[in-house]
């Protein structure tokens, strides 16, 4: 396939500074293929600041300071610069095809751009994006006709089947209405690390790792391991009834008590 | 001569002016000097002035073509930065037709072009990409991955061998590769610098003023709506 030469065993985050210069409180982050990772703070902590560290594969040389490092090591050029051999896809709300095109065209056009021979592969990422999405897709539909919600829905299947990206970036996707479980179950299954940043308490704990940042730095990392099931259950459950909600309220009911929604 | 010349050409709204700031952010004030030739209004010199600190000049070519004005003050112009004692001269040009490239044989051409632009602009501005040294490609957060990888293509369509910055422009991402390459520059030779390809015919009759529509009206410079190339080339 089209992956670089050299497979992506980890990623390694080194500290750099907070916002008022002193060093983070951290040695190292490590991520691998599989791994799941949230990062959460109020707006304006760091947030995408440190996940565009990643993306960039900064070298001390963004306003952090935060080196990234590949393998151990500084990662070469053209896996940097080149996006067909970057390992990373990142995926934010404004993100857009601009191009007008059906769904079909515009994952022939990635796969020619690839030079990959389509082999069922079109196929394979529109089936992924529908299991990602309640509003499913089809090859003859426009791009620019999509949901917010299909879109990164199928830019996130974009990003596993043509792209074969082991690291994903996702940047507060979750209002988009996409199934989160599936998503991660997913990319987890398909040794993909995924990293969100988000409010959304379900998908921070869904993820096996939590980052917090507070003015410009790392301020604390949580492994919750299986303490906080009972809550993630909790929450599990409530995302659905929200999820019956939101279903009620498209259909156009009235609700005069939310107690049918199980609550 | 001590002056390191950057001409950065590219359409209007493509963030020229954002990747100007970052290049000044990461070469230090003290050494750098920026001209900003426009058709009548610009603001670009006044605020990075205001913003930097650094010696800016402007100027409106008003009837003339902007390119066209840039080519007779840039020996001026490298002077100017040189009594200055500046190490470097960031020439902005106005970018309109995308047909002129104003860059000179010892300066370091950038084109910028932004990805938003549609998967097929890099096509339409072969000739502005085809002499540069390197594109830099910004808004590049805001396009699919999918396009990001045909915008590249085509660019290498116009210039195989071309040097490519992919750049979130306003916040700087990858110009630690632009910078590479502007810390390895020679200086300019102001005397002897020449433009790397020549422009289009600039002196025709509506150039100098006559208003009527339609070849027959015209003399130099003309064609008639069928020809067999759809390109004109200079006689």
């Amino acid at each position: 396939m089209t992956l670089q030469n050299t497979p992506i065993q980890s990623l390694t985050v080194l500290p750099g500074t907070n916002r008022i210069g002193d060093p983070e409180n951290f040695n190292e982050i490590s991520i691998h293929p599989g791994d799941t990772i949230s990062i959460v703070g109020p707006t304006g902590s760091g947030k995408t600041a440190f996940i565009n560290d990643i993306e960039v594969f900064a070298q001390g040389d963004t306003v952090t300071r935060r080196k990234i490092l590949v393998n151990g090591s500084e990662p070469s050029e053209d896996l940097i610069r080149d996006p067909a051999k970057k390992p990373i896809a990142m995926i934010t709300q404004s993100t857009k095809c601009l191009a007008d095109l059906t769904v079909e065209k515009f994952l022939s056009m990635h796969l020619r751009a690839r030079k990959l021979e389509n082999n069922g592969i079109l196929d394979a990422a529109i089936d992924l994006t529908n299991q990602f999405t309640g509003e499913k897709i089809s090859g003859c539909m426009r791009m620019s006709s999509l949901s917010g919600g299909q879109t990164r829905s199928l830019f996130v299947a974009d990003a596993v089947i043509i792209s074969d990206a082991p690291i994903i970036l996702l940047d507060e996707v979750e209002n988009a209405g996409i199934f989160k479980n599936r998503v991660i179950e997913t990319l987890r299954e398909k040794k993909k690390a995924i990293i969100f940043v988000t409010h959304d308490p379900y998908v921070a704990l869904l993820t096996e790792k939590r980052i917090v940042m507070k003015g410009g730095a790392v301020e604390k990392i949580l492994t919750p391991g299986g303490e906080e099931q009972t809550a993630l259950a909790q929450i599990a459950k409530m995302d659905a009834d929200m999820m019956v909600l939101r279903e009620r309220i498209r259909s156009g009911e009235l609700l005069s008590a939310v107690t049918g929604a199980g609550i | 001569m001590n002056v390191r010349l950057i001409a950065i050409a590219g359409p209007p709204s493509a963030g020229k002016t954002a990747v100007v700031k970052q290049i000044i952010h990461n070469l230090g004030t003290a050494k750098v000097a920026y001209l900003k030739i426009d058709v009548v209004q610009a603001w670009e010199d006044e605020e990075l002035a205001t913003e930097f600190g650094i010696p800016t000049k402007k100027v409106y070519s008003g009837d003339m073509c902007p390119d066209h004005m840039g080519i007779m003050v840039i020996r001026d112009a490298l002077l100017w930065a040189e009594e200055l004692g500046a190490e470097y001269l960031l020439y902005e040009s106005a970018g309109l037709c995308l047909r002129c490239t104003p860059y000179t044989t010892n300066s370091l051409g950038l084109c910028v072009l932004s990805a938003v632009s549609g998967t097929h602009a890099p096509l339409k501005m072969a000739p502005l990409i085809a002499l540069a040294d390197v594109a830099v490609v910004t808004k590049i957060d805001l396009v699919s991955q999918a396009e990001k990888e045909v915008f590249r293509e085509g660019i290498h369509q116009s210039a195989p061998g071309i040097d490519i910055i992919e750049t979130n422009a306003v916040q700087g991402t990858s110009m630690r590769y632009l910078m590479q390459i502007i810390k390895q520059m020679k200086p300019a030779e102001s005397e002897k610098d020449t433009l790397r390809g020549v422009p289009p015919l600039g002196v025709c009759t509506v150039c100098i003023g006559k208003k009527e529509t339609g070849w027959q009206e015209h003399f130099g410079v003309i064609r008639p709506l069928a020809v067999p190339d759809n390109l004109y080339r200079g006689e």
